[in-house]
């Protein structure tokens, strides 16, 4: 198992808010996502009945989720797609390794996956002499910058044209430089239609996998996640143990919601529906299709009743679009593969409180990301309950991992004396009272460093002479 | 290999079930359905929209109407089915100052030089779906899947009267959950993205251009 990733938190947040180019290339780009979805979904009588069914949908199929697994499992095989189970994501790199190496594989094509970024896959087949590489534009942009994704959708969104054109010419040798939007496509489509044509394994993701038909669902707008699926003999799929639904009428409205929601879009260039590896007459597709099925933690999220809902999301990032927070910061101040609203429940329970806690406070609780989200998954609720359980230690089986590493007695007593002062009147009235004549004082003496920290970016109240019980009391109104 | 899936399954089973997490669903809004004008209709102005060039015409004339798109372009060949209506129709009408026609007759191990290589394909469609302006395609083993991905021009033939209301509406009338193909597509235009500043740019790794012959007798 990899060791947790240490993420800096307020210096990654520092950083990124004073990144103005960042801050300018977010705004513009989650501005525009934001407009082309509400255009899409123009009618919000039809979107409401759309969403409350797209939560129906994902609700069922979670409702019966070792049933459906098996299902899937079953019908694929009969298929003749291969099925393979990994609890952790290093058991599901050793998987796809085995399969490439029993291929003699070197040269690997990737589509876009965000399971796979969990995995941390690429860099596993690299330490082991095998190139992966991605093709999906925006993927193949931030490869060639070995950074990561920094949006669910749209990988590169952080950087400008300028910045890609550099990275071109810098990178790929005898590239002249261009800021022409259409000649850095025609570059990077000269380049991976040659590795298409060489790809020895495939690897992609999943959208949906229908259990019904053991089909395998990919939506995409560039050809590449066909290629990667159609053009190399072998076909590794892998997906998260929560993509799957029941039956393939589930698909329609599903897929309906993840485009519209995701790019504002009717319906992507490509929708894939992947039943079964070559057959004995047909003359291209892979001979064989593995699918990867991994749990990571996915299970310990599922038993829990509140918790399960986080595994309806259907990865189309307009919450990270939608978030205030997403906006300003970008996806790589967060630290870790999924960002934004989602990212900030999915991380910490697929982390640990005590490694990725953190995450749960970069929200304003603002609700717009609740607001927004296709499948209605109760986001804040979840961030306050992964906040709460940053603080204390629960006696449950169904606890988040690392749950009460927060506990701090010096908070505790503080928040114990606030309810205290806030539940018994006479303490109420003499803290007021207190604060009247002492607060303006406060910002002459010493402050700990907590204030410090607090108040380098807020200002401290004024706390007034008189309290607001005193000020009605002498205007005559009753206080009670 | 490791018990990973005994060890899923059993945590997945270990949970009770919870009742209340199931909620009721509504029914699918009414499909709006659409006179078969309406169809050809908005599957065509919904498949312009996304750069797809669509030409109506009829079982009569549509060899005519692609030998003059073909003409228009200079191609250096034509991917076509041999074994297909389609592609019978090709081999007995083409004409020697054409693109040549060029068949898809060996395995991919044997052509793919030739796929990569040559610069147009020519496929017919299952249908289409007209409130998303798609086609559906379900290759075969004579028309296989690279026909319609690797060369940069793809020309699809769709009959009108296989043209759908929506993909619910499909898979419904067609009982597609009996028998999915080994790959089934929805195309909705030439290979596009936006991964640059959201900048929309056509044929990124797949066919630049679509062109799409609508056949309404």
């Amino acid at each position: 198992m990899a060791n947790p990733v240490t993420v800096d938190f307020p210096r990654n947040f520092t950083k990124a808010l004073n990144d103005g180019q960042l801050r300018r290339n977010l705004r513009a780009a989650m501005d525009t996502l934001g407009l082309r979805r509400r255009n899409l979904f123009s009618d919000p009588e039809a979107f409401e009945q759309l969403r409350a069914r797209g939560d129906a949908i994902r609700r069922r199929a979670l409702s019966k989720l070792p049933q459906l697994l098996e299902q899937l499992e079953r019908k694929c095989t009969e298929n003749g797609i291969q099925v393979h189970w990994a609890e952790t994501p290093d058991e599901a790199n050793r998987i796809c390794l085995e399969i490439m190496q029993r291929h003699n594989a070197t040269r690997v094509i990737k589509g876009k996956s965000m399971v796979s970024e969990e995995m941390h896959l690429n860099h596993f087949l690299e330490e082991r002499g095998i190139e992966a590489l991605e093709t999906d534009l925006g993927e193949y942009i931030i490869q060639l910058d070995h950074e990561t994704p920094s949006h669910i959708i749209v990988p590169a969104i952080h950087k400008n044209r300028d910045q890609i054109a550099r990275l071109f010419h810098e990178k790929i040798p005898n590239t002249p430089y261009t800021e022409v939007v259409e000649e850095l496509n025609a570059i990077a489509r000269k380049i991976l239609r040659e590795k298409f044509f060489a790809g020895e394994v495939g690897v992609s993701g999943v959208n949906f996998a229908v259990a019904e038909t053991g089909t395998l669902c990919l939506v995409e707008n560039e050809g590449n996640g066909r290629m990667c699926t159609t053009a190399p003999p072998v076909h590794i799929a892998v997906m998260g143990l929560e993509k799957v639904v029941e039956r393939l009428e589930d698909v329609p409205p599903l897929l309906r919601l993840l485009t519209g929601s995701a790019t504002g879009q009717l319906i992507t260039t490509y929708f894939n529906m992947i039943s079964s590896p070559r057959k004995p007459d047909e003359k291209d597709g892979p001979k064989e299709v593995h699918l990867v099925l991994l749990d990571n933690g996915r299970t310990q999220i599922w038993a829990d009743p509140e918790l399960r809902q986080t595994l309806k999301c259907i990865r189309c990032g307009t919450c990270l679009n939608h978030c205030p927070v997403y906006t300003r910061l970008g996806g790589h101040a967060y630290g870790y593969v999924y960002p934004g609203p989602i990212g900030s429940i999915l991380t910490p329970q697929l982390e640990g409180l005590e490694n990725a806690g953190a995450m749960a406070t970069a929200s304003t609780f603002c609700g717009a990301c609740e607001e927004v989200c296709p499948v209605k998954i109760p986001i804040v609720d979840i961030l306050r309950r992964l906040r709460i359980e940053a603080y204390n230690k629960v006696d449950s089986p169904h606890a988040v991992k690392g749950h009460g590493y927060k506990v701090n007695a010096m908070e505790s007593l503080t928040w114990k004396g606030w309810a205290l002062s806030n539940a018994t009147p006479w303490v109420n009235a003499l803290n007021a009272k207190l604060l009247g004549l002492l607060g303006p004082q406060l910002p002459r003496l010493p402050a700990p460093d907590i204030v410090k920290k607090w108040t380098q970016s807020r200002t401290l109240p004024k706390f007034a002479s008189k309290s607001l019980h005193v000020l009605a009391k002498e205007k005559g109104l009753s206080d009670e | 290999m490791s018990n990973a899936r005994a060890n899923i399954l059993a945590r997945l089973r270990e949970v009770a079930p919870q009742a209340d997490t199931a909620v009721p669903e509504p029914a699918a809004p009414p499909i709006e359905a659409l006179s078969h004008a309406d169809q050809v209709d908005r599957l065509k102005r919904l498949m312009e929209a996304m750069h797809a060039e669509v030409y109506l015409t009829d079982s009569g004339n549509w060899t005519a109407v692609l030998k003059d798109v073909l003409r228009q372009r200079s191609l250096n060949g034509l991917l076509y089915a041999p074994a297909t209506p389609i592609g019978t129709t090709l081999s007995e009408s083409w004409e020697s100052d054409l693109p040549p026609l060029v068949g898809y007759d060996q395995v991919v191990e044997q052509s793919k030089e030739r796929l990569f290589g040559i610069d147009a394909g020519i496929t017919s469609t299952k249908g289409g779906l007209a409130d998303v302006g798609a086609l559906i395609l379900w290759p075969t083993p004579h028309e296989p899947r690279l026909m319609s991905l690797a060369p940069a021009v793809h020309i699809a033939v769709l009959e009108a009267a296989n043209i759908h209301d929506s993909l619910a509406d499909a898979i419904a009338r067609e009982h597609w959950q009996d028998k999915m193909p080994t790959n089934a597509l929805l195309i909705s235009g030439p290979s596009k993205t936006a991964d640059i500043e959201l900048v929309l740019t056509f044929g990124v790794h797949g066919p630049k251009e679509l062109i799409v012959l609508i056949l309404d007798d």
